[in-house]
């Protein structure tokens, strides 16, 4: 395929790749945030470039934050955090400040970041998990193993680091002894879901395993032909997204049971893998990005697609709506961008 | 989103017994003037002195996969710093990754191997042993990792050769040939090897099995030890009495626990006995099999057919048209432990095609 080709049935699937405006990066980006209503493209090496909150002709400007790769990215919707090869964790906010929170004292790689809501910054470096909340003095943790993935619960200060062989769930403030979720092999993103009652890991293998918190019972979400690297909750919780496979794969979380031994739902199928997801923050509509550079909005409730990038173009890295869902952007593994007003 | 196999960064893996001069080789190549950037993995900070802002930390993590295989086993830290050192991609020509004394090479091997994201962007070129001739002999006896590390190599960089004999020369020589035939060895002192001997050796690509390895070409099961200099040379030196003569006959270490058995036949094999009898090798004898690789010229294929392996993980292909010039022949070969050598070249040999 060297065009995008409508399947039969959907000959006059809507496009609206007219209305995009492309964004001029000085570099690929590999994550996509909204900080308010600005963007920010993650850069690999260095640098983030911001689209203003009313930037609607595609320009950035470049703001330093790494010397070095930059290996990791969260945000809170106001805030990115950052990680770097340079031991450095820094926060930026939509005007373009930039503030080191950490330096790790040998300089070991910062391989992953989190943010809370109401202000709390996790990262780990090795097997040190570290947070910082407020102005009290950060607190660590060492896990049995490097972490592969660290994310904070909706509700308290609660942080869950994945690792080899399981997720350990650490309470900063509490002496009581973290909680290990077991579960052999090695996992990497961890994910709350926005109801805190289940927890999600992507894993070494294609594969993501889940707990439902309440009694630690165990769902597997196997069937991917590639890792899954972009998961996305659904607006209400209802669905997990994720990229892996070449469709976009939707897990069931709506019952008490959440995926237990339900089909998960799939949509959009390509003749290329799904390589980022977003979902709408207040509709039932997701984006997902395909490794052949094809960009699709779909709705849910029926599988109807709009076509925002044509596959010509190189695979997708990053995906990412607004916060009131007006606003689409997305970043290319080559380095092209773009901003969709819907 | 495949790469060609030139654009992949090419990773050597520098491994050895404590003390071998694993650290001694580093700090050569890196401050050879080859006009190449490495970017390079240690075990620790601070150990080493070296001018480089890409030297990273590694913890020498090792997974196992979720397969029941006890031996599939991989790097995670090599999948997640091979990931990061590719956002550099550009600022390095090539990686080196130094092992510790005690690492088994074998998860390094496979991580090149098993994971999708680390084969589309990188490829193992050699792993590159540093071997103490004073103390190999005696880590042989007590260290199985040494052993190991022997076995694994593509290059075997036998250093301090100005503190022992000759005669120990030769001596620990006879017993890397026992253990793996096929490494290149090279001598060295403070470790002073050409860096065309340990780097951008292509030892991992099947396209190039051969063309690195004479000695694969002649393994038949009289194939020269390397005593070229042990024995021939010393008779001229009337004065050099001080060593013992015991190595006057050709001395064959066959060492009893890691050996290699080497395959051949002129006969075309059958492909479909060939890789039921290796699938069904593999995965009984894998955790055995250190290492293994082969060339096969199979009935009605006019293609050389390569493949070669780590424990149980397996990879081959095609290769290219055979040569009028070369002889059509099956050559295969098995580096292990305890490997069951009867009933290999039995199995081998029911697979010549009717």
């Amino acid at each position: 395929m060297s065009t995008f080709d409508p399947r039969p049935e959907a000959a006059s699937i809507a496009s609206v790749t007219d209305r995009v405006v492309p964004v001029k990066l000085a570099q690929p980006a590999f994550a996509v945030h909204f900080l308010g209503d600005a963007v920010a493209f993650v850069g690999s090496v260095e640098s983030v470039m911001l689209a203003g909150a009313g930037e609607t002709s595609g320009e950035t400007s470049v703001v330093a934050a790494h010397g070095g790769g930059i290996l990791c990215t969260a945000s809170d919707g106001r805030r990115l955090v950052t990680g770097g090869d340079d031991g450095k964790v820094v926060i930026l906010d939509a005007a373009g400040n930039a503030e080191t929170v950490a330096a790790d004292v040998k300089r070991r790689w910062i391989d992953n970041v989190a943010l809370q809501s109401d202000g709390a910054v996790a990262w780990s470096a090795g097997k040190t998990a570290t947070v910082q909340s407020g102005r009290q003095e950060a607190k660590s943790f060492d896990t049995q193993s490097t972490a592969g993935g660290l994310a904070f619960a909706p509700k308290g200060l609660r942080l869950a680091i994945a690792h080899y062989n399981g997720v350990t769930l650490w309470f900063p403030n509490m002496a009581a002894k973290p909680e290990v979720l077991e579960w052999k092999g090695s996992h990497h993103a961890v994910t709350f879901s926005g109801d805190n009652r289940f927890l999600v890991t992507a894993m070494h293998e294609p594969a993501l395993h889940g707990w439902r918190l309440v009694d630690s019972k165990h769902m597997r979400m196997t069937g991917y032909p590639g890792r899954v690297r972009s998961m996305a909750w659904t607006a209400g919780g209802k669905f997990l997204a994720t990229s892996g496979a070449d469709t976009i794969i939707l897990w069931p979380f709506a019952s008490k049971d959440g995926p237990m031994g339900k089909e998960p739902m799939m949509l959009a199928p390509m003749k290329s893998r799904v390589s980022a997801v977003a979902c709408h923050p207040r509709q039932e509509i997701l984006a997902a990005g395909y490794e052949d550079g094809t960009i699709l909005m779909v709705r849910i409730a029926d599988g109807a697609e709009i076509l925002v990038r044509r596959n010509a173009g190189d695979a997708v890295t990053a995906l990412a709506f607004g916060p009131k869902g007006t606003r689409l952007a997305f970043a290319s593994e080559g380095g092209e961008a773009g901003l969709l007003d819907l | 989103m495949s790469t060609a196999a030139s654009e992949k960064i090419p990773v050597t893996v520098l491994t050895g017994y404590l003390g071998a001069g694993k650290t001694t080789l580093l700090n050569r190549i890196l401050s050879e003037n080859h006009g190449k950037k490495y970017a390079v993995i240690v075990n620790e900070f601070g150990e080493i002195g070296i001018d480089n802002d890409l030297v990273i930390g590694a913890d020498e993590e090792v997974f196992e996969m979720n397969n029941g295989c006890i031996c599939c086993t991989v790097r995670g830290d090599l999948v997640r710093i091979l990931e990061g050192l590719m956002k550099r991609k550009g600022k390095f020509d090539a990686i080196i990754l130094e092992t510790t004394g005690l690492a088994d090479p074998a998860p390094v091997a496979q991580t090149f191997f098993v994971d999708e994201d680390v084969q589309a962007a990188a490829r193992l070129d050699a792993i590159v042993t540093v071997a103490d001739a004073k103390w190999l002999s005696e880590r042989l006896k007590d260290a199985p990792e040494a052993k190991n590390q022997i076995a694994f190599a593509d290059v075997i960089v036998l250093n301090k050769t100005d503190l022992v004999s000759k005669a120990e020369l030769a001596e620990v020589e006879a017993r890397i040939r026992g253990i793996n035939p096929y490494a290149k060895l090279v001598r060295s002192e403070r470790c002073n090897v050409a860096l065309s001997d340990v780097l951008g050796r292509n030892a991992f690509d099947l396209d190039r099995i051969l063309d690195l390895e004479p000695e694969f070409l002649e393994a038949g099961d009289d194939h020269d030890h390397h005593h070229d200099h042990g024995h021939g040379d010393d008779h001229d030196h009337g004065h050099d009495h001080d060593h013992d003569h015991d190595h006057g006959g050709l001395k064959h270490y066959h060492d009893e626990e890691v050996q290699s058995v080497s395959l051949r036949t002129s006969d075309p094999l059958d492909p479909n006995k060939f890789m039921t009898w290796l699938q069904d090798l593999i995965a009984r004898d894998g955790m055995n099999i250190l290492r293994s690789k082969g060339i096969l010229s199979f009935k009605d294929d006019d293609e050389r057919y390569v493949f070669q392996g780590v424990h149980m993980m397996l990879e081959g292909d095609h290769q290219r048209e055979w040569r009028d010039d070369e002889p059509r022949e099956s050559r295969v070969v098995f580096i292990g432990r305890d490997l069951p050598e009867e009933a290999i070249r039995e199995g081998f040999a029911t697979c010549v095609a009717a």
